[in-house]
């Protein structure tokens, strides 16, 4: 058996053995337009996966379906089954804050709350979690050191949130997230908007979360799905086109569609 | 599987750099095979004229290795090429590798037959080895016509065809023992034909090599280290 058999063999096995997220047959409707058909994808534990694929392919959207942020819009809607940890949380049973804390979200954009850094990350957790001073001290400490912030931050914890740089502003937004200890982390184009250096940074701790969380994200800079993650899929006119070992679709895509992108080349 | 067209990015940039660097290495292996044909020549004609002509112009095809590597280097910087791009670049850094082998190989059979040319005795041995020779150049020309067309097929073929290769290789060092062991005045001599024909058994493999990265740029497949079936199995089989 050679090397390609082999990592196919191990990628299955793997997803076999433990999907975090279990998506089947997912549409999801704009109003009368469909932005994505019948989606199946089962998303490894404790894994990267990024979604790549051309503007307006629906890798956004995809994303937005996993915390049902959608909902804050009337005449938006989903299909099909998301399956968290045998839990379809499409169903309307579904408690979304609770949802929420389970699934956080970062976006392209750094979103911190105009208020002290120390608050940005303690607002978050007072909304699930009843935490005393000390508790609560902790667990901002914690959160900061993971999102890789602690050190540039910790004599600032009063300092308007706002008025860190772009990166450090991110990577805030990673620690609040983390705050509340969520499962999977959903990333929307987390770096696209920062230096080169902050890029690396945010690449660096999205390596260091996968041990403890399944994440999950969408860019457009192909070089960074293919530095950061385990698994790609490929999406095209609200289709996944292909999803495999990262090494797999960089090297030898099953689909002309996925080649034609990746490579640069006329679709 | 992926299909593999150079001249369809939306970098025309991009097109006429890969372009150029697959034009470059089939000048290369056209060069190598000139020294190939021009080592035999000189072994099998006893002339040493030839023998030192292709002894100079390997320089020419090292310097083409270098040139084609910093080729490679600056599309992996410039263009992060993937997929079939990244498995071209891939291929073209190893075949190379084998070009600038191969034409060691050739250089070295140039200076036994520039040897050779200086002793007396007979040359029956000689034309033997011209055969084998003819042989692996072929093989050579083939494999890099493969490559230039993306014939997986055609790699196959000639990787099936180094076995005649293995087989000539040993009739001849059978043939040479026999004359030593009959004149041992000519153990100098046969040492060195048998040296060049060792050279020409190697630049078959060379050949072969060459073929396992043709299969590898059009499949994406690593087929390195596996046995003849495997590898039909792979280009056949699918």
């Amino acid at each position: 058996m050679n090397q390609t058999e082999n990592s196919v063999l191990r990628f299955e096995q793997r997803l076999l053995a433990s999907p975090k997220m279990d998506i089947r047959k997912l549409s999801f409707f704009y109003g009368k337009f469909q932005a994505l058909h019948d989606i199946d994808l089962r998303v490894p534990e404790r894994q990267v996966t990024a979604f790549i694929g051309p503007s307006g392919c629906g890798k956004s959207t995809l994303l937005r379906t996993f915390n049902r942020i959608y909902d804050l819009y009337p005449d938006q809607r989903a299909t099909g089954q998301i399956w968290l940890d045998g839990n379809d949380i499409l169903n309307r049973q579904q408690d979304l804050n609770r949802l929420r804390a389970r699934i956080g979200m970062v976006f392209q954009k750094p979103t911190p709350f105009p208020m002290p850094v120390y608050d940005n990350i303690a607002f978050g957790v007072k909304l699930y979690e009843k935490l005393n001073r000390a508790e609560m001290n902790e667990r901002v400490e914690w959160a900061l050191k993971r999102a890789a912030l602690w050190d540039e931050v910790k004599d600032k914890l009063k300092q308007d949130g706002t008025r860190l740089s772009g990166g450090q502003q991110q990577r805030l937004c990673i620690a609040r997230a983390i705050a509340v200890k969520p499962e999977v982390l959903l990333l929307d184009e987390p770096a696209s908007a920062l230096d080169p250096i902050s890029t690396l940074k945010i690449e660096e701790l999205i390596g260091e979360l996968k041990d403890d969380y399944t994440i999950m994200i969408v860019t457009h800079n192909m070089q960074q799905a293919a530095r950061v993650s385990d698994y790609t899929a490929f999406m095209y006119v609200g289709n996944l086109v292909e999803f495999g070992a990262t090494d797999d679709i960089f090297t030898n895509p099953k689909q002309k569609q996925t080649e034609d992108y990746i490579t640069g080349r006329y679709g | 599987m992926s299909e593999v067209s150079i001249n369809t990015h939306i970098s025309r940039q991009f097109n006429a750099e890969l372009e150029d660097l697959r034009q470059q290495v089939l000048d290369m292996g056209a060069l190598v095979e000139q020294q190939i044909a021009g080592a035999i020549e000189a072994l099998v004609q006893s002339d040493r004229d030839r023998a030192e002509e292709v002894i100079a112009r390997d320089v020419e095809v090292n310097a083409m290795e270098v040139a084609i590597d910093e080729a490679c280097n600056h599309i992996l910087i410039r263009r992060q090429p993937t997929a079939s791009d990244l498995r071209l670049v891939v291929a073209v850094i190893k075949t190379i590798t084998d070009l600038e082998r191969i034409g060691d190989e050739a250089e070295k059979i140039a200076r036994m037959a520039a040897h050779l040319a200086t002793q007396e005795g007979g040359t029956d041995s000689y034309a033997d080895a011209g055969l084998l020779g003819n042989h692996v150049c072929q093989m050579v020309r083939d494999a890099m016509d493969a490559f230039a067309r993306l014939d997986p097929q055609q790699a196959l073929a000639i990787a099936k065809s180094d076995e005649q290769v293995d087989r000539r290789y040993e009739g001849l060092m059978r043939q040479c023992i026999t004359l030593m062991m009959e004149d041992t005045r000519a153990i100098r001599r046969m040492l060195d034909v048998l040296w060049a024909v060792r050279a020409l058994e190697r630049i078959g493999d060379h050949a072969c090599n060459i073929c396992e990265y043709v299969i590898y740029l059009v499949g994406g497949k690593d087929v390195r280290h596996t046995s003849l079936k495997d590898l039909e199995q792979e280009v056949f089989g699918g």
